[in-house]
């Protein structure tokens, strides 16, 4: 089954078209990786799944039903490239606030908190955490509401490599409770911990693959260096 | 499946915990918040103590000084509303609310309880030392101008969300306040009596909802009893904010480029 479906998707912002017509579909209980360039897309393309980009044609569905229907907000979540929770307030504030909207107790966006590796920080204001801490903040006020659909954008950026293990673990944790994760990133060391591939650049869909196929379309085993083959590939066919 | 979301009063409590807990953690802005009306007030005070009144006639300062205890509401709240919604736009967060359950509506009426909340206590701060220490004579209630101060307060939230619907910076949302508030402040009757106006700009000061908010405080200013005019000046200013907000809400978008 395929929680999200995007057909002949066209999304232009001011007089540039972002996105030229994309449709592609990402499958339910599984982490679905979209790779690409800064300014490939990736952002907008996930902000049209959670719906609150405006689109100029095509159609993106979630779980169903059209995307950013009211009936989705509780089953939809969404983590921002930039952290946005509230500065001025405590972690653990900014977590029971969102943890209230989506109808979830002050415990549970306790153990979120925890979750993310911020308990000891849950009496800070989120203001005078580091970088990597606010972004673990913006995800602990996502997982709180347990979304069936969850949409990270770049959630892993500077964060350590341990960290940066641990989220992936916890990505995976979730998928195999049959959460559905659609994750950017533009590193490829990333890619290769994906259940499904979306390559894209400038808003074209470059591939839908597999970290396996992947490798063997590209003829390599390091994901960076497939990709580029990749990309040479249809540079060529473009050309042709 | 419903194409509207629909008014939480949960919801709306919710954001309103959050905007005074935001609020609360911010002790400078509190502290101005409940004193600088004050402080104002005493400088006007100082201003005109010294100046014969003319018989028969209320003294300036509690002409104007009973004014500006519904002035200041207004105006405090429409900066601080409309930078705070501002804040919201520029972190992310009011997108990342877009997506969760909570309805526009929600989120503005929220923003309403709250500041309408810190209003009232700024209100009873404000008129207790008007009346004790600068000496403010109101024939009426001291909790009718506490009222009008609070409405005034709300309609002052609801014109700054509002605006900030139109202001894509800081700059732009601060000169939203010079915009909305100075000619309602000019037109209101404080400056020129509005019976001396020109016609045309009579027509237009009776179209602002300011106007009927400092005549609603000089009702209470000269009779002892609550006025049907005053009532009728109060319900004027209070149907205005929940249309200001209605207004907000349709102009927020959910969708952006």
């Amino acid at each position: 089954m395929d929680a999200v479906a995007v057909t002949d998707l066209v999304v232009d912002r001011g007089r540039r078209r972002v996105l030229p017509g994309l449709t592609f579909t990402v499958p339910a209980g599984q982490v679905t990786g979209l790779l690409g360039p800064s300014g490939s897309g990736k952002s907008t393309l996930m902000r049209a799944v959670v719906g609150v980009q405006r689109v100029t044609s095509g159609s993106v569905t979630v779980l169903g039903a059209p995307a950013g229907s009211p009936g989705l907000r509780h089953r939809v979540g969404y983590v921002t490239q930039a952290p946005s929770v509230y500065a001025d307030l405590t972690v653990r504030e900014n977590a029971r606030y969102f943890a209230a909207l989506y109808g979830r107790s002050s415990r549970e966006a306790d153990a979120a908190v925890a979750d993310v590796g911020l308990g000891d920080a849950a009496g800070r204001l989120v203001g005078d955490l580091s970088g990597g801490q606010r972004g673990r903040a913006s995800l602990a006020c996502a997982l709180v509401g347990e979304p069936e659909v969850l949409v990270l954008d770049e959630p892993t950026v500077g964060l350590d490599p341990v960290l940066r293990v641990e989220l992936w673990e916890r990505f995976h944790a979730l998928a195999r409770a049959g959460t559905t994760l659609l994750v950017s990133s533009h590193v490829m060391d990333e890619a290769a911990r994906c259940d499904r591939l979306l390559l894209l650049r400038e808003g074209a869909l470059l591939a839908d693959t597999t970290p396996a196929e992947l490798r063997a379309d590209g003829r390599s085993d390091d994901l960076e260096e497939a990709f580029l083959n990749v990309v040479r590939a249809s540079g060529r066919e473009a050309v042709r | 499946m419903s194409t509207t979301t629909h008014l939480s009063p949960r919801l709306t409590t919710t954001t309103a915990v959050r905007v005074l807990r935001q609020l609360r953690h911010d002790h400078r802005t509190v502290a101005m918040l409940l004193v600088l009306p004050s402080l104002l007030l005493g400088l006007l005070h100082l201003l005109w103590e010294d100046l014969p009144a003319v018989p028969g006639q209320p003294g300036t300062f509690d002409r104007v000084g009973l004014t500006m205890l519904g002035v200041f509401p207004f105006v405090v709240m429409f900066l601080v509303t409309s930078i705070a919604m501002l804040r919201e736009r520029t972190s992310g967060t009011l997108e990342r609310l877009l997506t969760t359950p909570l309805s526009r509506l929600d989120l503005l009426l929220g923003y309403g309880l709250a500041f309408g909340l810190a209003a009232a206590l700024q209100a009873v701060v404000t008129v207790t030392v008007a009346t004790t220490l600068y000496d403010l004579d109101v024939a009426g209630s001291v909790w009718l101008v506490v009222l009008i101060a609070v409405v005034d307060a709300v309609l002052g939230v609801a014109l700054g969300l509002l605006a900030s619907a139109f202001a894509r910076s800081e700059f732009q949302a601060v000169q939203f306040m010079p915009v909305i508030v100075l000619p309602q402040f000019f037109l209101c009757g404080l400056l020129v009596p509005r019976e001396q106006m020109a016609g045309w700009l009579q027509a237009i000061s009776d179209a602002l909802p300011l106007t009927y908010a400092v005549d609603a405080l000089r009702e209470v200013g000269r009779s002892a009893e609550a006025t049907g005019t005053m009532w009728t000046d109060v319900g004027v200013v209070a149907g205005a904010a929940p249309l200001a907000l209605a207004l907000a809400a349709a102009t927020l978008r959910r969708r952006t480029d």
